[in-house]
């Protein structure tokens, strides 16, 4: 399994990608191959400012249904349209076209917060 | 699906599921496949080819002796009269309540020997019922639990009886749907080859002492090479009954539905005298409460377990008993209790669904 370098994860198994003050999020590849095939990807809070741990949004499997957590507090200032119509994107495609959201992040000091990726693959035993 | 954190029973192919990397869940007190590659290939194979599910984790009572008929149709809602030797009939077995103790599968070897197969999840559970049906009835005939020595493979698709043909002298085009016969097969002596299945795409369920589980497994795999055959877990067994409209025993029917509230009238039959039959009669007579439907969305989402049937105002109407995205159709289903205004055909109903209201409409089963 993939698990780039330059990212950070979380327990939820997301993946946050930080440029500056914004934050591009995604869940692991991990993440997508416990879920199974995505069917759906529900997100409805463009615009909102969320704090961190909050949900975000949810993400159907056939099987299966999960909510979507923030990893760091911002708002919500941009969200993947292209999952509407190819939620397997984030199957095929986790790290890049199965992107989520980006954050404009009010605390940027709550990336260190966040797991490197020795510490990601230490919590699901890769 | 319901998951029974404190499992820990193995069937006798649980090696084979690790070696072949299955995501193992728990399911009715026993470790199971839910898949091994992915759901949608694992359907789609038994859709188009042929897959392999081991559902050893079900349950086989043996019913022998002089009342074993007057036994087996007391307890089954259907007509047990009707089904010859070596004739197989779904069924379900009534409780003094209203609702089902469990559906099963009967075989009938003679009007002397049946053999009962159940739920993993209500093995005891039916166990006690019937001993007490038995005892308080006086029936002369023994039961036998042999669920923990039996296995069982369950063939399914288009190219299931080709891949069967080649293990058996038996000929597979004699036994006709829901009937069944018993011989060698796959390396085994002693295999019970039953036209049964819980997919809707054909195919044939192979009963088999546990010891010879591991060489029936390989040798029905080697012979499904040429079909591209694929072993198969609970979520696409899930998805392709659900498609076809089949009830599950703990989701769309229990110990609280009737029968009659079920769509399973056609099991349900007053010729002969079975326990509490007087309920379902009247509500065959007098109409029902409430009644399970398939339903497919308009709205985007899908309907789980549980969430809530509305009518267009918001107001209550009942509960999704099952519900996915459908893997052949491409669209979300599910089956639930309506009340019976709104359970005709292209009925307007709505699922909440995270707080929103999502439309949908009911539709025959199976789905299409």
């Amino acid at each position: 399994m993939n698990f780039p370098e330059n990212l950070k994860y979380t327990k939820d198994h997301e993946w946050i990608s930080v440029e500056g003050d914004i934050a591009t999020v995604g869940v692991t590849e991990f993440a997508q191959g416990e879920l199974g095939d995505i069917v759906f990807v529900e997100i409805e809070t463009e615009g909102e400012s969320l704090d961190k741990d909050e949900v975000f949004g949810t993400i159907e499997a056939v099987k299966t249904v999960s909510d979507l957590f923030m990893p760091l507090s911002g708002e919500i200032i941009e969200i993947n349209s292209g999952l509407e119509d190819a939620p397997e994107s984030v199957n095929e495609s986790p790290y890049e076209n199965g992107w989520m959201i980006k954050i404009k992040l009010s605390n940027t000091s709550e990336v260190d917060d966040l797991m490197d990726v020795s510490a990601y693959k230490d919590l699901i035993g890769q | 699906m319901s998951t029974d954190l404190t499992a820990s029973k193995r069937t006798a192919l649980y090696n084979k599921h690790i070696e072949l990397g299955a995501k193992m869940v728990p399911f009715a007190g026993y470790d199971m496949p839910l898949q091994y590659t992915g759901l949608t290939p694992e359907h789609h194979a038994v859709r188009d080819s042929v897959g392999v599910f081991d559902v050893s984790h079900m349950g086989e009572f043996a019913v022998k002796g002089k009342d074993a008929e007057a036994l087996v149709a007391w307890i089954c809602s259907n007509n047990i009269s009707k089904v010859v030797d070596m004739q197989a009939q779904y069924n379900c077995m009534p409780n003094d309540e209203g609702g089902i103790v469990d559906d099963l599968i009967v075989y009938r070897w003679s009007a002397e020997e049946y053999t009962l197969v159940v739920n993993a999840s209500n093995i005891a559970k039916d166990w006690d019922w019937i001993m007490k049906q038995k005892d308080a009835k006086g029936f002369d005939c023994e039961l036998e639990d042999m669920s923990d020595d039996i296995s069982l493979m369950a063939v399914q698709g288009p190219n299931a009886a080709k891949v069967i043909q080649k293990l058996t002298d038996i000929d597979l085009d004699a036994i006709k749907f829901y009937h069944f016969d018993a011989g060698s097969c796959a390396g085994s002596e002693d295999v019970v080859i039953s036209n049964t299945g819980y997919t809707g795409s054909g195919g044939f369920e192979l009963y088999v002492w546990n010891k010879d589980a591991n060489m029936v497994w390989d040798n029905i795999m080697e012979a499904g090479k040429e079909f591209d055959i694929v072993p198969c877990g609970l979520a696409a067994r899930d998805t392709l009954r659900l498609e076809k409209g089949y009830c599950l025993y703990g989701n769309d029917i229990d110990d609280t539905t009737s029968p009659m509230e079920a769509g399973l009238g056609w099991i349900t039959k007053f010729a002969e005298p079975f326990n509490n039959q007087d309920y379902h009669k009247g509500l065959k007579e007098n109409g029902v409460n409430r009644k399970l439907v398939g339903f497919e969305m308009i709205d985007r989402g899908i309907p789980r377990q549980h969430y809530e049937l509305t009518d267009a105002e918001g107001n209550r109407i009942g509960e999704v008993t099952s519900g996915t995205q459908s893997p052949s159709l491409g669209k979300a289903i599910g089956m639930g209790y309506v009340k019976p205004e709104f359970a005709a055909l292209d009925s307007e109903i709505y699922v909440k669904v995270r707080n929103k209201n999502l439309k949908a409409k009911t539709t025959k089963l199976p789905f299409s």
